[in-house]
């Protein structure tokens, strides 16, 4: 069932040593030796099930209604966190799909996580979901619900009362993304 | 006329002086007086208070004129004046009095002048900067400083050995290494003095900041290990000493830092009770933080570290806790404290380095010392980097380290050290002085003045302050969830997985330990992002007020007569909208002058951008209380306010499009009428109610208005009657007749926020309603004063009796003036159609905060207050006194047509 040697383009260039250690907390999450992973076995971990977004990065875990997420899967989705290596800037071919850690694919991986219904926006309904999950209990449902409009006011550009993958990016672009959304330990 | 006023010291009562005997002098009792002194002069009783305020006083008046000339602080920093004027002063001093005083004596610094430095650079640490560069701030502070010293003691002895020192440097390798310990450190009060007017980034200073404050330990240590040593004599040490050494390096920060936070933890926990006394709120802060800094000195732990971790520790849990006063308080006395104590630290380092008696120069020293410290720096800096680089997820370039490097400046911190040296056991000492008073001057003058030019020339990240915006503040949050669920879906316990562990601990027990209750439920950090920008737009807002007039073309010579006046009383604005009004009734029919609309115009600003006026109940001048009901009300309305402000305006401007809010205008007329009913029945006072009928407004009405709008424009455009009016009964009766047939029409109840329309926005005695009534709360209406309230039931009763009849006529007066001004300005924005899309509708979410919140509201007065509102609403619906408010819409538009 596991794939020893996921092609190199999955693997989103990892280095043998993250790779191997990945393989090995795949396998340890992989509670019954069944070769993928459940749903159930990324909320058996502790600390994800308290994580105010950890359902919906369990979702992004499985995209497309899949069910199994086997290691390549698993490696790619963790790719996002891979910090940018600064060596290779600029060198490469055009032609061939942004790495797995660009900004603009971390940025997509966020994205995603408030856009539930997937449809390239996140509606106010979507941000005062997103809020709510966040802001926790001790902020009332009215000024959630401001918030969030000023939320989407904010970023909303071109007025359709929603944010766009473009408006999103927009509104982070002073941000440090390449650092907030990287991990030392995937390199 | 100073004579006169001098007996006054010591004559209690100077005017029954003549009869009475004079009270005997505090400072001679007994002895009775000779006689009625008119003059005497006490300078040793106020002696040494006065001499450290006149410090004070000429050191701030040096940054005063400083700071007169912008070039020369670009340029220069601040700490290198300041110690240039010591310099000089000193100089003065010393030929004046032919001795040297007033010196930076080591007790005075550690005591008075260090704390206040240390508690500002901990309590205002971006602490989330801090702890991400945790590990970098560690390594350069405890590494960093023992390398450093043991380098430098150790080349200084080889220099020594090598004979480039003058053999009257009588010092063994034990002192140059406790020579080493004191010079090496970098100093707080020096690195902040420089760097913050250099503005490199944020990672870069707080690495280079953080470590002149944490490596306060190792130095402490390392100066008292060596300098126990030296006492004790090479001879004498003996191996469990090192051991000793090495062990007290962790009691003393360990020690310090838990000093700290145990301090960190009190103090959070008094401020969660100081609810009715909040006036000594600062107070508490000052006090407990400076305590902690006497504890651990007393116990010789690490001080600074100490009041960094306490000051760092309690931060978010005190500001959550004292009044938004006591914040601003805290932030100023604090900043101003530290300000004051590093002035005169400066001051001082420049005129006692006068003082020759105190120092013995030695160029092979000085130079040798100079060369060794920079090249150590440098060196560590680079040997550490390259270490922390294999771990760091944003590695430290060239660059960085080469400001780290240079910005290694040494400080009081060392001078105080070397003065405290004893001369018996090192005899070295004053050699050492000069030495560390070169290196100080060196690094804060030459260092100090040459590092914005290399940081502009080496074009370091410069720190860049942008706003920030609720998107990033809440992106930022999803980030750190992303990244703690990543981590633990990898399996590794790193620190994005602590911070998590922290922060949902932090939120479980500590928060609900140390917050009040009131604070932790309001105390979120997107929350509070949201709230400040609220506020800062709405401070913006007010201070803009007359360029956005003027950019509409209208001169406003009274303008600040009038914000001071709103400002201060209800009942003056009441005064002035209720002028307003039955100056409308007089002038009917005059010609509309350019006064008239300026003052609609200002009082369209002051509804929209002042508070809400209010009654003041109580004086305010207890000294142990702060009455502040009405600042949280003010922030609370400011909130309101500006939320309704910041959707207008971005629709507006950001979309262009203009959206005409759904009016609250039936209300609007009746209300306007029932003010005027009760005009006339109460004789005069009456314009005062208008307000509280405002408030009955939000409760009331939220019907129908888009169709209705739309439906009676209709019916409008057909026999728009509405520009010549003229104030009698007929021609309204008519329309109202025909417009309560049109609400029939549209029956359809939408619930939309009440927006003025463009007559209200002209006018002001009718816009006040439409603007306040959206927020306002269930406390104005409690603060409605008596005669008010007397008012309001009368308005009431008057406009059930005008319901039930078709008409009265005095009303129907008020509604006249829109017409010309709105004619006037037709390309005003609220003038546009409305449109009926609903994203640009007034978001229901606001008005339906305003109205629960007041209906929320378990007053019993009030409740008792709304009831007969409720039945009116009931009422107006059919009554023709809503109707009436139709023919204003019509009118509207009818203008513009």
């Amino acid at each position: 069932m596991i794939r020893s040697e996921p092609p190199a383009l999955l693997t989103g260039s990892f280095s043998q040593a993250s790779l191997l250690r990945l393989y090995h907390r795949f396998r340890a999450l992989d509670r019954n030796k069944k070769g993928y992973l459940s749903r159930m076995d990324l909320q058996q971990i502790g600390a994800l099930a308290v994580n105010p977004l950890g359902e919906r990065i369990i979702d992004s875990f499985f995209p497309d209604g899949n069910l199994r997420l086997d290691f390549p899967g698993f490696v790619r989705v963790l790719a996002h966190f891979r910090p940018i290596d600064d060596e290779d800037p600029g060198i490469r071919d055009p032609k061939e799909p942004e790495p797995l850690n660009s900004r603009m694919n971390k940025l997509r991986f966020a994205f995603q996580l408030y856009d539930l219904d997937r449809d390239g926006k996140i509606s106010r309904h979507e941000m005062l979901q997103v809020l709510r999950l966040m802001v926790g209990v001790q902020v009332t449902e009215e000024q959630l619900e401001s918030i969030a409009d000023r939320t989407v006011q904010e970023a909303d550009e071109d007025g359709d009362g929603a944010v766009s993958f473009l408006e999103f990016t927009k509104s982070l672009e002073k941000m440090d993304i390449e650092q907030k959304m990287s991990i030392r330990i995937l390199k | 006329m100073l004579c006169a006023a001098l007996p006054l010291l010591w004559l209690p009562l100077a005017g029954a002086a003549a009869t009475e005997e004079p009270t005997p002098e505090p400072g001679s009792p007994g002895e009775p007086p000779p006689g009625l002194a008119l003059f005497r002069w006490q300078w040793h009783e106020v002696e040494a208070p006065y001499l450290v305020a006149l410090w004070i006083l000429v050191a701030s008046l040096a940054k005063i004129v400083f700071h007169l000339s912008r070039k020369v602080t670009s340029l220069v920093p601040e700490s290198c004046l300041l110690i240039l004027l010591g310099l000089v002063l000193g100089g003065i001093v010393l030929a004046v009095a032919k001795k040297a005083e007033y010196q930076l004596e080591p007790g005075t610094f550690f005591l008075f002048l260090l704390p206040p430095i240390v508690l500002d650079s901990g309590y205002f640490m971006p602490s989330r900067l801090f702890f991400d560069n945790l590990g970098a701030i560690l390594t350069y502070a405890v590494v960093g400083t023992l390398w450093n010293a043991f380098t430098t003691g150790a080349a200084l002895w080889g220099l020594q050995q090598a004979g480039l020192v003058a053999p009257r440097v009588q010092a063994s390798l034990l002192d140059f290494l406790l020579f080493g310990s004191l010079i090496s450190a970098v100093d707080p009060v020096a690195v902040l003095a420089v760097f913050e007017e250099v503005h490199v980034n944020d990672t870069l200073f707080i690495i280079v900041f953080g470590e002149s404050l944490l490596n306060d330990a190792v130095t402490v240590v390392l100066y008292k290990v060596c300098n126990s040593f030296v006492e004790m004599g090479s001879a004498n040490v003996q191996a469990t000493d090192y051991l000793k050494g090495v062990a007290s390096l962790f009691v003393v920060s360990l020690g310090g830092a838990a000093v700290g936070l145990v301090f960190a933890f009190l103090l959070a926990l008094t401020t969660r009770f100081t609810k009715r006394v909040r006036i000594i709120e600062p107070l508490l802060v000052f006090l407990l933080a400076y305590a902690a800094y006497l504890t651990a000195e007393m116990a010789s732990l690490s001080a600074i570290l100490a009041v960094t971790m306490c000051g760092l520790g309690c931060k978010k849990y005190v500001e959550a806790n004292i009044s938004h006063k006591s914040r601003t308080a805290v932030k100023y006395t604090m900043k101003t404290l530290a300000s004051c104590a590093e002035t005169v630290i400066f001051m001082l380092l420049g005129i006692s380095a006068v003082d020759s008696s105190k120092w013995a120069w030695d160029s092979g020293l000085v130079l040798g010392t100079l060369f060794f410290i920079l090249f150590f720096r440098a060196l560590g800096v680079v040997l550490q980097t390259w270490v922390l680089n294999q771990f760091r997820l944003v590695p430290l370039d060239k660059i960085d380290q080469v400001v780290m490097s240079y910005g290694g400046l040494r400080g009081a911190v060392a001078f105080a050290l070397v003065i405290l040296l004893d001369k018996t056991k090192v005899p070295a000492k004053d050699y050492f002085v000069a030495t560390t008073i070169v290196v100080v001057f060196f690094t804060v003058i030459v260092q100090g003045l040459t590092i914005k030019p290399l940081v502009k020339w080496l074009k370091v990240k410069r720190s860049e302050h942008h706003k920030p915006t609720l998107n990033q503040e809440l992106h930022e949050h999803t980030f750190d969830h992303i990244l703690a669920a990543v981590e633990d879906v990898v399996g590794h316990h790193g620190y994005h997985y602590w911070r998590d562990r922290w922060e949902q601990f932090d939120k479980k027990y500590l928060s609900q330990l140390l917050m009040r209750r009131s604070a932790y439920r309001i105390r979120d950090q997107i929350w509070d992002v949201y709230y400040r920008l609220n506020i800062r737009d709405a401070i913006s807002f007010v201070d803009q007020g007359g360029h956005i007039l003027s950019s509409t073309g209208l001169t406003l010579p009274s303008m600040p007569s009038r914000n001071s006046m709103a400002e201060t009383s209800v009942t003056n604005l009441l005064r002035e909208s209720g002028s307003g009004a039955c100056l409308d009734l007089q002038v009917i029919d005059t010609v509309r002058s350019g006064r008239d609309r300026e003052d609609a115009v200002m009082h369209h600003l002051l509804c929209g951008g002042l508070y809400k006026p209010r009654r003041r109940y109580k004086a305010s001048c207890s000294r142990h209380f702060i009455s502040e009901d009405a600042q949280e009300r003010q922030d609370k309305e400011v909130f309101q306010q500006n939320m309704k402000r910041r959707l207008e305006s971005f629709k507006s401007t950001k979309h262009n499009i203009c959206f005409t809010k759904s009016k609250p205008r039936p209300r609007k007329t009746s209300r306007k009428k029932d003010g005027l009913a009760n005009t006339e029945a109460t004789n005069g006072k009456p314009p005062r109610n208008l307000s509280v009928q405002d408030t009955a407004a939000v409760i009331l009405t939220v019907e129908s208005e888009e169709e209705e709008e739309s439906d009676s424009s209709e019916t409008e455009k057909e026999d728009d009657e509405g520009i010549i009016f003229v104030a009698r009964a007929t021609s309204e009766v008519l329309q109202e007749v025909k417009v309560s047939g049109s609400l029939e029409v549209c029956p359809s109840p939408r619930i939309i926020p009440p927006s003025p329309t463009c007559a209200e926005k002209e006018l002001p005695w009718k816009s006040g309603q439409g603007d306040l009534a959206v927020y306002v709360s269930s406390e104005t209406t409690k603060i409605v004063p008596v005669d008010m309230q007397t008012g309001w039931n009368q308005s009431i009763s008057s406009l059930e009796s005008l319901a039930s009849p078709p008409c009265t006529q005095a009303p129907t007066v008020t509604r006249l003036p829109p017409c010309p001004l709105a004619a006037e300005e037709p390309q005003h924005p609220f003038n546009l159609p409305y449109d009926p899309r609903p994203s640009f509708a007034f978001p229901p979410s606001l008005a339906k905060a305003g109205r629960s919140r007041s209906e929320s509201s378990a007053d019993i007065p009030q409740q008792q207050e709304l009831q007969p509102l409720m039945g009116y609403e009931d009422r107006t619906h059919l009554s023709p006194g809503t109707a009436n408010s139709h023919w204003c819409i019509q009118f509207n538009k009818g203008s513009r047509l």
